[in-house]
C-alpha cells in the first residue's frame, strides 16, 4: 500500500482526537456555528462513531444575528446527524438587546463570550470541541489540540500542556475544561478540499449570487434583515458576492465574486491575495494581539 | 457518498510515493503526502527567518498578512526597513516584546507534491520541552547551523534530542552562506564537523544543503551562486523524505483499541488508529491481552465498508467472534504480540516544575492504555551537552534520564526504537492533571517477574479467622499536632479490651528505626509511607487490626497504599484540625521552630498538606475531645 495522502491523514487524525476525548472525558459537547468549518467538524464526528451516533451533543452559542440560512442549516444538519441541538442565547444580552450596530465590541464580549462561558457552565461540560485552525492567526499556531481553561474558562498560554505523540492529556480537576481542536492541523484549502472530496453540503452563502449589499468601511455588508440601519443615502444594491468566513452578518464583509460552484471556490481561493479573517472586523478592533487578549478571557 | 476505498488505489507501477496524482474523480487536485518536521538551531541561526521565507516563497503569505508584516516590522523588527520574515512566526505578544520564541508553534505549507507541518521549535536552553515535543510526530528535521560559527553546543544537542525521538532522517541547513561569500569550504567544513559527531550518534541519514534563509538562496529554488552544490534544495530534500506513515506500513499490524462502538443493530465495532501494518477483510488477528484469536470480518473507514486498511487509518473493526476486547486492548496480526509486562526500562524526559518524586504513584498514558505507575530512582541523567551519564536521584524540568517504570499492572509496549506508538508514552500527575513527564521505552524488565510471591500454607483468611477478626488498617492523616496519635491510641486501648489484636504504627517511632535514613523532603517523604505501607500490608496478612498515625500529607502517597492492600482494608481516617488551632495548641513545639525557620518542609508551614477528598471517615477535633472522637471510630467501623 502506499502511504495515505494528506486529506486522509488530517481526516485520520481528527476523528482520533474526537474518540479519545469522548472516550475519556465525561462530559463533551461539539459547538457547532453552520459554517465549513464546524460541517466538516460534525462530518469528521459522524464518520468517528459510524455506524452508532456520535455521543454527545451539538451546542449553538447563538447571537441572534446570524445570516438567515445559517439558521437553517443548522437545523437541516442537526435533524441529518440524529445528533441532540442545544442552542444558548445570553440572556443578560437578551435583556440588554445587545446588537452589533450600537454596542460595538461589546457584542462579540457578551453574546459570543459570555454566553459560551454560560452555557458550558450551566450543562457542566468539561470539554467542548471547537473548529479553529492553527492556520487562522498567529496566536492560534502555538495552540494546543486540547486546551486547558481555568475554572474561570481563560486562556493562559504559559499553563498548557506539552503535547506529544498523538496521546491527549484529558485530565481536568478543580472545575477547570478542555477546549479541543480536531482541525488544528487543516489550512482552509484542506477544508474546501475535504468538502469537495466528501460532497458536503454547504450553507449557499459561502458561493456567489445577487445579493443586497451595502458599503463600510471598504468592505460589503449584507442587508439579510429588517434590523439593518441604513444610513442617510445607503441603499441597498444587488451585488455578485460570497463569503469566506461566516459570522453575524453585520460584522462579515462579502468579497466580490462570480465563483458559484464548489471548484470556482476552490480556485479563486488558490489566486486570492487576502487572508481568510480579513473579512472578519472583530480580529481588527485594536492593535495586533487582540485575538489573543480575547482568548484570555474565555474566546474561543 | 464515495467510498474511501477509492482513495487507497494501488500505486501506479514505477511511480515514487512523493510523485503527484489525479484524483480518481478526475478533479485537477494533485493528492498530496503529507510530511511533519521540525526545524531546529541555536538561537540565531535564523530559524525563524527560514520558516518565513519557506512560508513567502510556498505563496502561503497573503496581501493583507504581507502589510501587517510591514508594520510590524517597522514596530518590532531587527531588519531596518526591510521586511522581517521571523515575526510571522513570533505569535504570541509575550514573544513580540522579548524578540525570543518561547513555546512551539506549528506552520503549514505546501508544494505540488506535499503538504508539510512545521513544528517551529525554540532554541533556548530552558526549552527543551518544547523541542521534545515538537520532534515527537516529526518523521525529519531541519537542522540549522550558522555558516560561520559552525557546529555549536545548541546543535550538538539539537541532533542529540532528534535521535532520542526517533527522527532518522537529518537535514543539514548550513544557513548565511551570503555571509561567506557562498563559499564551498565553508559548507563542507560544517558538513564534516557535523557528520563525525551524528555518526557518533547513530544518525543514518543526512542531507547537507547550503542556504540563506535571508536571501532566499537555494530554499526553494537552485541559486546560480551555489552552483557548486550539486544536491538538492532545501524543499527538494524535504520533498525527498519519507513520512511517519509509510515507515509504519512496514511493521505487523498493531492497532490500539480507543472503544468499542455499538451499531442500533447490536453489533460491536473496534475503534482506532492503525499504529502499523496493514490488515485485509478476513486475515487472522489476535486481541491481546486476551490472546483470542479471530478473524477481520469487517473494516469500516467512516461510512465505507473497505478491503484494506494501513499504518495512519482510523478505522472501526468488525471481528467474526465475541472475543474480549475493550479500551486498551490491541488487535495484532496473528502470530505477533507486543510486550506484555508490568515492568520497563525508559529514557525519561522530566516537564514539569516539580521535579521527579521517585517512588510517587503517576498515572502512565500508553496509546490507549491508562494505568499508575511508579518511577524508580533514575539510574542515570543524562548531561546532553556531552552525553555523559551523571548519577542522579531525581529528574528536574528539562532533564533527560533513564529510569526503571514499575506498573500496577501489565502493560502492551514495543520499545521506542521500534514502535512510536507502542514505545512512547507520558506521565501525568494524578492530582493537578499537568502532563509532567514523557518517556520512551528501551526494553523491558523481566526481573522483578521472575521474583515469585511465594505462596503461603496457611492463608490471610486462615489467620485472620483464627483471630476472630477483620484485618485492615486504620489509616490517620491530619497535621502535625492534630491529634492523630492520641486518638490512635485511645482506639487501640478500646479494641485490645475488646480482645483484639492490634499494633499501632506511630510516625515518630517509625522514623527512629525502620527509616531512619529518610529526611523530609518530598522524595523521602514517599519513600517513608511506601515503606510504611508495605509493613501494615504484611501485619494485615498477619490478621492483625493495623493503625496507623502519619501526616502523610500528600494524596498520592495515601492512595498509594490504598492500592496495596484488598478493598475495603484500607480506612482513611481524616483527623480534621484547621492549621490555627494545631498551631496554637503546638504540643511539640514544632510549630514555634518551624514559623522560626529552624524547621525545612514542615507540613502546614513550609510544605503542603492535601487533605482526602473523599474519606472513609472525617473525625472534628474542634468538636470532639479525644475519647469521644475514639468512640466515634469504634462505632463507626465496627464490626472488627
Amino acid at each position: 500500500m502506499r502511504p495515505i495522502d494528506h486529506l486522509s491523514h488530517l481526516e485520520s487524525e481528527a476523528m482520533h482526537i474526537i474518540r479519545e476525548v469522548a472516550a475519556e472525558c465525561s462530559r463533551p459537547v461539539m459547538l457547532y456555528s453552520a459554517g465549513k468549518d464546524s460541517k466538516v467538524m460534525l462530518h469528521l464526528a459522524r464518520k468517528a462513531f459510524h455506524p452508532a451516533t456520535p455521543p454527545f451533543p451539538l451546542l449553538h452559542i447563538d447571537t441572534t444575528w446570524k445570516f438567515r440560512a445559517m439558521y437553517e442549516q443548522r437545523g437541516r444538519d442537526a435533524q441529518e446527524a440524529g445528533m441532540e441541538l442545544l442552542v444558548w442565547r445570553n440572556p443578560d444580552a437578551v435583556r440588554e438587546g445587545i446588537n452589533p450596530f450600537d454596542h460595538g465590541a461589546r457584542h462579540t464580549t457578551m453574546w459570543k463570550t459570555e454566553g459560551l462561558k454560560q452555557a458550558l457552565d450551566h450543562y457542566r461540560f468539561d470539554a467542548a470541541f471547537g473548529g479553529a485552525r492553527r492556520d487562522e492567526e498567529p496566536t492560534r499556531a502555538k495552540e494546543r489540540i486540547l486546551s486547558v481553561r481555568t475554572p474561570a474558562h481563560a486562556w493562559d498560554p504559559r499553563q498548557q500542556r506539552p503535547e506529544l505523540w498523538n496521546l491527549y492529556n484529558t485530565s481536568t480537576s478543580g472545575g477547570t475544561s478542555l477546549r479541543v481542536f480536531p482541525l488544528s492541523n487543516w489550512t482552509e484549502i484542506d477544508i474546501w478540499d475535504y468538502v469537495r472530496r466528501e460532497r458536503l453540503d454547504l450553507v449557499p452563502l459561502y458561493f456567489a449570487a445577487p445579493r443586497p449589499v451595502v458599503e463600510r468601511e471598504k468592505q460589503w455588508l449584507m442587508v439579510d434583515d429588517a434590523r439593518f440601519p441604513l444610513r442617510p443615502g445607503e441603499q441597498p444594491q444587488l451585488r455578485s458576492v460570497r463569503f469566506r468566513t461566516l459570522g453575524c452578518y453585520p460584522l462579515t464583509g462579502a468579497i466580490d465574486s462570480t465563483a458559484a460552484t464548489l471548484d470556482e471556490v476552490i480556485a479563486e481561493l488558490r489566486a486570492a491575495p487576502s487572508s481568510e479573517r480579513s473579512g472578519r472586523t472583530v480580529d481588527r478592533d485594536t492593535a495586533s494581539g487582540t485575538l489573543e487578549d480575547r482568548k484570555r478571557e474565555g474566546y474561543f | 457518498m464515495r467510498k474511501d476505498a477509492d482513495f487507497h488505489a494501488p500505486t501506479p507501477a514505477g511511480e515514487s510515493a512523493a510523485a503527484p496524482v489525479r484524483t480518481p474523480d478526475g478533479g485537477d487536485r494533485p493528492v498530496l503526502s503529507l510530511l511533519r518536521f521540525i526545524t531546529c538551531g541555536s538561537v540565531d541561526d535564523g530559524k525563524s527567518t527560514l520558516i518565513g521565507r519557506l512560508l513567502h516563497d510556498t505563496g502561503q503569505i497573503r496581501e493583507d498578512q504581507v502589510d501587517a508584516l510591514r508594520r510590524d516590522s517597522r514596530r518590532f523588527g531587527t531588519q531596518g526597513e526591510r521586511l522581517d520574515l521571523a515575526l510571522l512566526t513570533d505569535g504570541l505578544a509575550a514573544e513580540r516584546e522579548q524578540g525570543i520564541t518561547i513555546d512551539v508553534a506549528y506552520r503549514f505549507f505546501s508544494t505540488a507534491r506535499r503538504r508539510f507541518i512545521v513544528a517551529d521549535c525554540p532554541g533556548h536552553e530552558q526549552y527543551t520541552r518544547n523541542m521534545v515535543t515538537g520532534a515527537s510526530t516529526a518523521a525529519a528535521a531541519v537542522l540549522l547551523v550558522d555558516a560561520r560559527h559552525g557546529v555549536a553546543t545548541q546543535t550538538r544537542r539539537h541532533a542529540y534530542l532528534c535521535h532520542l525521538l526517533g527522527i532518522r532522517q537529518v537535514i543539514l541547513a548550513v544557513n548565511k552562506m551570503d555571509l561567506v561569500a557562498f563559499d564551498r569550504a565553508a559548507h563542507e567544513a560544517v558538513d564534516a564537523q557535523f557528520r563525525a559527531f551524528a555518526d557518533a550518534l547513530g544518525i543514518a541519514h543526512i542531507t547537507s544543503v547550503p542556504i540563506s534563509a535571508l536571501a532566499g538562496d537555494n530554499v526553494l529554488t537552485p541559486s546560480p551562486r551555489l552552483g557548486w552544490h550539486d544536491g538538492p534544495t532545501l524543499v527538494g530534500a524535504l520533498e525527498a523524505a519519507e513520512p511517519d506513515d509509510a515507515r509504519g506500513l512496514a511493521g505487523p499490524f498493531r492497532m490500539p483499541v480507543q472503544a468499542v462502538h455499538r451499531a442500533p443493530a447490536g453489533e460491536r465495532s473496534f475503534a482506532g488508529l492503525v499504529a502499523s501494518g496493514t490488515a485485509r477483510r478476513g486475515e487472522r488477528v489476535t486481541v491481546l491481552p486476551s490472546g483470542a484469536s479471530t478473524t477481520v470480518a469487517q473494516i469500516l473507514s467512516g461510512f465505507a465498508s473497505v478491503d484494506e486498511t494501513a499504518a495512519g487509518q482510523s478505522v472501526a473493526l468488525v471481528l467474526a467472534d465475541p472475543v474480549d476486547c475493550s479500551r486498551g486492548s490491541v488487535i495484532c496480526a496473528a502470530g505477533t504480540a507486543p510486550e506484555h509486562a508490568a515492568a520497563f526500562e525508559a529514557t525519561l524526559v522530566w516537564m514539569d516544575e516539580e521535579p521527579l518524586l521517585p517512588g510517587r504513584a503517576y498515572t502512565m498514558k500508553l496509546a490507549t492504555q491508562t494505568v499508575s505507575v511508579r518511577v524508580q530512582e533514575p539510574r542515570h541523567e543524562v548531561n546532553i551537552n556531552t552525553l555523559e551519564h551523571l548519577a542522579a536521584r531525581t529528574l528536574r524540568r528539562n532533564s533527560i534520564g533513564v529510569a526503571e517504570i514499575l506498573c500496577d499492572q501489565p502493560v502492551l509496549f514495543e520499545p521506542y526504537a521500534t514502535s512510536r506508538a507502542l514505545g512512547g508514552f507520558i506521565l501525568v500527575h494524578p492530582a493537578n492533571g499537568r502532563t509532567v513527564g514523557a518517556g520512551m521505552i528501551t526494553a523491558p524488565l523481566r526481573r522483578t517477574q521472575n521474583v515469585q510471591w511465594q505462596p503461603l500454607a496457611v492463608t490471610r483468611q486462615t489467620r485472620a479467622s483464627l483471630k476472630r477478626q477483620r484485618p485492615r488498617v486504620l489509616w490517620f492523616t491530619g497535621l502535625s499536632g492534630a491529634g492523630k496519635s492520641t486518638i490512635a491510641n485511645a482506639v487501640e486501648e478500646r479494641l485490645v479490651a475488646a480482645g483484639h489484636h492490634t499494633f499501632l504504627l506511630d510516625g515518630d517511632n517509625i522514623r527512629q528505626g525502620l527509616n531512619r535514613d529518610l529526611g523530609f523532603g518530598d522524595a523521602d517523604r514517599v519513600e517513608n509511607i511506601r515503606r510504611i505501607g508495605e509493613v501494615a500490608r504484611l501485619m494485615t496478612d498477619a490478621g492483625l487490626i493495623v493503625l496507623a498515625a502519619f501526616i502523610s500529607p500528600f494524596r498520592a502517597e495515601r492512595d498509594m497504599v490504598r492500592s496495596l492492600l484488598p478493598p475495603g482494608e484500607f480506612v482513611e481516617i481524616f483527623v480534621d484540625t484547621p492549621l490555627a488551632v494545631a498551631e496554637a495548641r503546638d504540643v511539640k513545639g514544632l510549630y514555634r521552630k518551624a514559623r522560626a525557620g529552624e524547621i525545612a518542609n514542615f507540613t502546614g508551614i513550609s510544605s503542603p498538606y492535601e487533605p482526602p477528598l473523599a474519606p472513609e471517615l472525617t473525625v472534628d477535633t474542634t468538636s470532639l475531645s479525644p475519647e469521644e472522637a475514639a468512640d466515634l471510630v469504634i462505632e463507626r467501623l465496627k464490626p472488627f
